[in-house]
C-alpha cells in the first residue's frame, strides 16, 4: 500500500517529506527505544513513536523507513522539522495514542 | 483523621534500582489513611515523576509530604543542575535527557506536564547551578 | 475481555502468574516510555511494551495497570518477575511485535486508553 493511502485513510497530518507519499509501505514498527528500532525495523516500515527529538530523523534515514508517525499530537521542535525536511524524511502526526493508531493501521493493511 | 501527618525521604541521584521507593512509601501512607483511590493515583503519579526527575538529573533530593484532612502537599527539592527555561521545560515532549536515559524508558519530556496535570496546585522554582523545587497540592475528594 | 482471552489472542506465555487469569481488562496502552504509561493510565488496563526494566513494574503499579505483556519474546530478568509476583501483576510474553499485538487486540474489540 502506498503511504498516501495510509495518510488519507487514517487522517494523518503530514508535517515534512510530502514528496515521499508514493512510497510503498512494507509494514509497521512501533517502539520508543531507538536501539530497538535500529535492531528490528525493516526498510519501508512506517515507524510509530512518541519520540520527537532530533535522533529520530537519523534513525529513519539509516533504516530507510517509509516514514514516522508521531502519536498523541506531540509537537515537534523547529530544528527537528527542518532536519526531517532536509533529509527527505516523511514525518506525520496523529492525535491518537500508539495502540489505537496501530489497530487502525493493522485493519487497513490487512484488508 | 484529625492530625497532620508528615513524612520525609531522601532521594539519591542516579539510583534507578530503587526508583519509586519514596513515592511508594507516600502512597502506602495515603492508603493507610483511607484516602480514595483516584486521589492516591494522582498523588502517586505526580510524586513518582518528581522523584524520577531527581534521580535522572540531580545529585540528590528530598521528598517531604504534609497531609491534612483536606489535602496533601508534596514538596520535592533537589541539588541538581536547575532549569534555565521553566516554560520550555513544561512543554510536552521537551526533554534534556541524555540518550542512555531514553533507552531506559525515561526522558520523554512528559514528567513536568504529568505532575502539573495530576495536581490541583503546582509550583516550580529553580536556580541554575543550585537546584529545583517543586511543590504540589492535591485535594482529597 | 479477560486476561485469559488476551493471552489466547496473542498466543502468549504466562511468565509471572497470578491467582486468576480471568480478570477483566478494559483498555490497552502500547508504550515503552514510562511517562506515557503514567499519562494514559486507566484502571483495569493492559500495558503492551518492549521495555524489560524493573521500573516497568513499579510504573505499572503506580498507574494501576492490571497486567503487562512483553512483545517480541522479550523476557524480563528473574528479579523483575519476582517483583511482579510480589505486586500481583501478571506478566505475559508474546512472540508478536508491538504492532501486531496491538492490531490483534484492537481487532478483537479492546479499546485504547482514554487520554487527556
Amino acid at each position: 500500500m502506498k503511504l498516501s493511502n495510509v495518510v488519507d485513510n487514517l487522517s494523518l497530518e503530514v508535517k515534512t517529506g510530502k514528496g515521499n507519499l508514493q512510497n510503498n509501505v512494507t509494514g509497521v514498527y512501533i517502539s520508543d527505544l531507538l536501539s530497538d528500532v535500529m535492531g528490528n525495523s525493516k526498510e519501508g516500515n512506517i515507524w510509530i513513536t512518541l519520540q520527537t527529538h532530533l535522533n529520530i530523523v537519523a534513525v529513519a534515514g539509516l533504516k530507510n523507513l517509509s516514514g514516522i508517525i508521531i502519536v498523541g499530537n506531540r509537537q515537534l521542535q523547529e530544528d527537528v522539522l527542518q532536519k526531517a525536511e532536509a533529509e527527505k524524511i516523511t514525518v506525520m502526526s496523529t492525535p491518537l495514542p500508539a495502540f489505537e493508531i496501530a489497530g487502525k493501521l493493522y485493519q487497513l493493511l490487512n484488508q | 483523621m484529625d492530625e497532620i501527618i508528615e513524612g520525609n525521604f531522601q532521594i539519591i541521584g542516579g539510583n534507578f534500582a530503587n526508583a519509586g521507593e519514596a513515592s511508594m512509601q507516600m502512597k502506602a501512607k495515603l492508603m493507610e489513611l483511607g484516602v480514595d483511590e483516584a486521589t492516591i493515583r494522582r498523588a502517586a503519579i505526580a510524586t513518582f515523576e518528581a522523584e524520577m526527575n531527581v534521580i535522572i538529573y540531580a545529585a540528590a533530593g528530598r521528598l517531604h509530604y504534609y497531609i491534612t484532612p483536606h489535602n496533601i502537599t508534596i514538596k520535592i527539592e533537589d541539588m541538581g543542575p536547575g532549569i534555565e527555561d521553566i516554560e520550555q521545560a513544561m512543554q510536552e515532549g521537551y526533554s534534556t535527557a541524555p540518550d542512555w536515559v531514553r533507552e531506559m524508558g525515561w526522558g520523554a519530556g512528559m514528567g513536568l506536564p504529568n505532575m502539573k496535570k495530576n495536581s490541583d496546585e503546582f509550583k516550580i522554582d529553580s536556580v541554575v547551578g543550585e537546584g529545583t523545587t517543586v511543590e504540589m497540592i492535591i485535594n482529597f475528594s | 475481555m479477560t486476561l485469559k482471552d488476551i493471552a489466547d489472542i496473542l498466543e502468549a506465555e504466562v511468565i509471572a502468574d497470578s491467582e486468576d487469569l480471568n480478570i477483566p481488562i478494559k483498555n490497552a496502552c502500547s508504550a515503552d516510555m514510562m511517562s506515557a504509561v503514567l499519562y494514559y493510565h486507566t484502571p483495569d488496563s493492559l500495558l503492551i511494551t518492549g521495555l524489560t526494566q524493573p521500573h516497568v513494574i513499579r510504573t505499572a503499579e503506580i498507574a494501576g495497570i492490571k497486567s503487562i505483556v512483553f512483545v517480541l519474546d522479550k523476557k524480563p530478568g528473574a528479579e523483575i518477575i519476582e517483583l511482579a509476583k510480589q505486586k500481583k501483576i501478571p506478566l505475559l510474553c508474546t512472540r508478536f511485535c508491538m504492532y501486531t499485538a496491538s492490531g490483534k487486540l484492537y481487532e478483537a474489540g479492546l479499546p485504547g486508553c482514554l487520554f487527556k
